[in-house]
Order: C-alpha cells, then structure tokens, then sequence
C-alpha cells in the first residue's frame, strides 16, 4: 500500500472515531479518549527509537513534560493556538533529543538508557528550581471557554490529538518501509556488522532519536490545556515512561501495528481500572503485564498472532 | 568569615559520611553491572525494599535497624538468586536481547514502588536508634551519629566485599566470569552458577544499604529513583567493575553534593549526580579507574 493511500485511510478511520465519539453524547468519551490517544502518539514515538534500532528510552516523560513546560512557557508569555505550541514543543524536545544522542549515542546502549534517566531528572530539578513557569507548586493554564472550529473545547483537544496520532503513525510507517527503517533495522540487529558494511549507524541513531524526541514532545504540548494545572512531579511521573515502553512490547516493537495495538489495548484497560478501581493499582497492572510479556511472548501479540498462523498453516 | 568556614567544613564532613554510604550503595551495581554487565535499574528499588524491612522490624518490635538488615541478607541473597535465574532463563540464554533485558529490570523497579506504594503508602517512615540524634563534636568539626553509623557499617561492608573479590576462589572466579567465560570453563567452574552467586550478592548488599538509608534519611516508595543516578553516576565515574574507583566516586559525589546542597540549596543537589553522570559519558566513558 502507498504511503497516500495509508495517509487517507488513517484520516477516514480517525472521522469515524471522532464521529462515533460525538454520536456517544458523553463528554467522558472525549476526555478518555484524549489520554489513550496521547498514549498511541507516546507509544509510536517511542517504538521509533526503540522498537526500530533497539535503544531503550527511559525518558518518555522527560521528552513528554519538556512539550508541555514549553506550552506552560510561551502561555505565560503570549497564548499561541494549540497546533503551534505543538510545532515549539516538537522542535524543542527534538533538540533536547538530538543532543543527548549526541552525548550518549556513541557508547554502548545501557548507557544511553541510563542517561535517559538522567536527563528526566536533571530536567525536573531544572523545573522544580525555575519558578517562572511555577516551580515545585505547579501553574495554573485557565483554557479558553470555546474553542475555534468546533466550539467545544474538549472535542478540539481530542480532535487535535487524534490528527497528531495518525501523523505519528503515518510517520512510522513511512519510516519502517524506507531505507532509513532498513538501516535501523540493522542497528537492531548487529551494529558492529552494520558499522562495518559501511552503514552511517550513528547518524541514523542521532534521526530516530530526534524524530521520537519531537513527537514526544508534540504530544506533551497540549497537556496544560487539557489537565488545567501542571506541576512537575506527575508530569515528570514514571507512569509516561513505564506505558510508553510496555504498549510497544505488548503490542510488538518490530511494526507500527504493535504500539497501536498495545496503546489502544492499555490504555483502554487503565482508564477502566482508575475509574473502577484505583490508579495505583492500574499501574501494577501495566508493570505486571510488562514483565509478563517479555519473559514470556518477547515479540508481543502481533508475534503470538503469527506464530499461531504459522503452527496453523504450517 | 567565620560562619563561612563553619559552613565549609561541616559541609566536607557531611559529604565524606555521604559518600561512604553511597559507597555501600553502589556497590552491589559494581558488581552486577560494572562485572557481569546486567544492566539492573532496579537495583535501587531493591534498596528501598530493604529499608521497609528494616523500618517494619523497628517499628514492631524495636529491633536495630542494621541488626535487621544483617538478619535479612540470606533472604535478599535468596531473592537475587531467584531473579538472576528468571533473567538467565528468559534473557542471557536466549542470546543477547538487551532490549528486554532492560525492560525486565524496569518493570521490576515499577512493579517494587508501585507494591510498596500500595502496601504503606505514600508517607515518610523512619526508623528510631539510640544513634539517631546526637553529634559528636571536634572543635570545629561536627560528627552527627546518624551519617557516622551508616558510613562505617557502608566501609566494613565494602572492605568485606572488596577482600572477597580479590582473596578467595569464589571472589576471583567472579572476576574472571567478566573476563573469559570460556576459560573459566576450563578450571571446571559454572559460569552461570558463578553469574547467579555474584548476582546474589549484589542484592543482598540492597539490605545493608537500605537499613542504612532509612537511618539517615525518611524515606517513601519513590526516593528510590533519585538513587538511580547517583548509583550509576558513581559507578561509571569510577570505572566500571573496579570497586576501588567507586569508592572515589562516591567520596566525590557525597561531597560535591554536599556544598551544593549547602551553598546552592538542597533542592539543586539531585540534579548533581545526573550532569556528573553525562558530564563522564560525554568526556571520559572510562571513568576515573577504568579498564
């Protein structure tokens, strides 16, 4: 299938969510919504670095909380409309990532992961410290009453989401099919012998961890506007890191399908289980499933899928 | 002038006591990832398990914090054992995955804070000792007990471990693991058993370590992570699997977090240890005594 064409049909599935939403009448639909579908963006930008070269990021929330601190940011400053803030929260965590690629990238893959981790606390003590943007006790974004378009605001925010989810994944599978996903691939899959047949590895390293920062970060930048009230400890919160890395690996990391599937799937179940539950419990749940999943079924369900077609065929 | 070098000096001292027990922190990750190369972040969710256990056995029954943690060694050995062999089975034998590997140890540390979470709560524990509380003073050099204790129970544990590796058959046989699995083979030791052993012990020191954070500071389920960086900072600054450089580093790193935290104010000090950390990766990846 042509990219075009893919483009199209992600656009026509993404009308028949918005209106099939609409046509519930319950706000709640829309505010559930928003979060897995943010989820669907996290998830894919991390499979990008992940999943396709196989360095793992410990820092979605640090990429995540850099987007929205930039919409807190440039809010106290000016109020932009919304896909704007989403352009500065890309490009800024795009060059966050860029950078600590550069740093890190050129050693063994522990160790980038490690100062993944690194980076979401030194930014979070960076935050914690600057009382610009309101430090340790948070800020406050008052959203508008109406929103341009549609009028409600909370079927904007979703509808804006759903439009950078399906750029998300159009982006990852465009990238999956072209020569920068076969070289990624064999990043993934022996980096000496790709180093030595003369593939650009650390180049290509520095692109996917650029390319995954920025959407990271498109992703984080609405948050303000949609949460109302930002403080630094739950968006720098292990939940963004831990959900952004166990949908790619329940789902399968090796295709876009995977974090879809997995986002779509998690997510679903933790807005389920803090409703019916409680939150602490859904992240057990998440961290469970996670450890499951890799000892036992390492390619996710897409893998279970196909090994259980070929038992079949077979 | 005066006041300022109080401060200054107060400041070394805390730092040096710092670093002592950050020596007993890291220690178990020189071993697990500076020898045998197993990335476990959890390691520090395994330290804070450690200083519940300490804080139920002393809120229960008044038992010493350090005696506790001495008590529960065999079972935090017995633990490490048990996750090295859920490692070695999913991960190692299947070849190098270190993709999932990590994901593993992650989802353990998750999985650690979140039970922990669920089981106290958020609020700040802490333990109470004779030694909690009083100082003892040099002329202008003050010794609070608190960070004393936990620093010299962190030295002895440390020289322990450090005559271990380098004097017995055991202790060598680890250090070889690191080097040539296959050679090892040959003097008719299991590697994996050797790896399991090693690991084992890397966790047990989790104990140790935990009982003698809870004495220094209160803790909740999530101080865990600020321990992430500082764990990894010094064992890379020091150079991977040399528990000598360690100790340097984490002498270093009490002490540059010390004045921070004194002249700079306490909430600047966990950003210390993570731009040492990528200060080193970025400038010198072998560390201060690498290999």
């Amino acid at each position: 299938m042509r990219s075009s064409v893919f483009f199209l049909i992600a656009v026509l599935v993404g009308a028949a969510v918005f209106f099939g939403a609409r046509f519930v009448h319950n706000e709640y639909i829309f505010f559930a919504g928003f979060v897995i579908l943010q989820f669907i963006v996290l998830a894919t930008a991390w499979n990008i670095l992940g999943g396709y070269t196989g360095y793992v990021n410990f820092g979605t929330a640090a990429f995540f909380a850099l987007g929205a601190y930039s919409t807190v940011f440039i809010h106290k400053l000016y109020p932009l409309p919304i896909p704007v803030l989403i352009l500065i929260g890309g490009v800024v965590s795009g060059i966050v990532g860029l950078g600590m690629g550069y740093l890190t990238l050129r050693l063994r893959g522990a160790f980038f992961s490690i100062a993944t981790l690194a980076l979401a606390v030194v930014l979070q003590t960076l935050i914690v410290n600057w009382t610009f943007v309101g430090g340790s006790r948070g800020a406050y974004i008052i959203r508008p009453a109406t929103a341009p378009l549609i009028g409600n605001y909370i079927e904007y925010m979703f509808l804006i989401m759903l439009a950078l989810a399906i750029v998300a994944i159009t982006t990852a599978r465009v990238i999956e099919r072209s020569q920068l996903g076969y070289g990624f691939a064999t990043i993934r899959d022996d980096e000496v012998a790709a180093e030595a047949s003369g593939v650009p590895t650390l180049r290509l390293k520095l692109i996917a961890t650029t390319i995954s920062g920025a959407l990271m970060g498109m992703a984080g930048a609405p948050f303000p506007y949609y949460i109302g009230y930002v403080e630094p400890t739950s968006t720098f919160g292990l939940a963004y890191a831990v959900n952004s890395i166990a949908m790619p690996m329940i789902g399968g990391t090796t295709s876009w399908i995977g974090p879809l599937i997995g986002a779509i799937l998690l997510g679903t179940i933790q807005q389920v289980a803090t409703v019916t539950i409680s939150s602490a419990v859904n992240l057990l749940i998440v961290g469970l499933l996670l450890v499951a999943f890799v000892i036992i079924a390492p390619k996710g369900l897409i893998g279970l899928v196909q090994d259980f077609r070929r038992s079949r065929g077979g | 002038m005066h006041i300022q070098l109080d401060l200054l000096v107060s400041a070394l001292v805390a730092g040096i006591l710092l670093g002592g027990f950050y020596a007993a922190v890291t220690v178990g990750v020189s071993i697990s990832f500076g020898i045998l190369d197993i990335v476990n972040i959890a390691h520090p969710a395994f330290i804070i398990l450690g200083s519940y256990i300490a804080y139920t056995f002393n809120a229960r029954f008044g038992l010493d914090p350090i005696l506790v943690s001495i008590l529960a060694l065999p079972a935090f050995y017995a633990l490490g054992a048990l996750v090295y062999q859920v490692y070695y089975q999913s991960f190692e034998k299947r070849g190098q995955d270190a993709l999932r590997g990590l994901a593993f140890f992650f989802g353990l540390l998750f999985i650690t804070e979140v039970s922990l979470d669920l089981y106290f709560g958020v609020d700040y524990r802490y333990v109470e000792a004779s030694y909690i509380g009083p100082t003892l003073h040099f002329g202008i050099i003050n010794l609070p007990l608190r960070l004393l204790v936990p620093c010299v129970v962190s030295l002895a544990l440390f020289a322990g471990l450090q005559l271990f590796l380098t004097k017995t058959f055991i202790g060598r046989a680890i250090m070889a693991v690191a080097q040539d699995q296959l050679a090892l083979q040959l003097m008719a030791a299991n590697p994996v058993r050797i790896k399991q052993i090693a690991f084992a012990i890397s966790i047990a020191t989790c104990s140790i370590a935990g009982a003698c954070l809870i004495i220094i500071q209160p803790i909740e389920p999530s101080v865990g992570r600020d321990y992430i960086g500082r764990i990894f900072a010094i064992c890379v600054l020091g150079g991977l699997g040399s528990l000598p450089g360690a100790l340097i580093a984490a002498m270093l790193l009490g002490i540059i977090e010390s004045l921070t935290s004194t002249f700079y104010g306490p909430s600047w000090a966990p950003a210390v240890a993570f731009g040492l950390l990528l200060l080193t990766l970025a400038l010198r990846p072998a560390g201060l005594l690498g290999r």
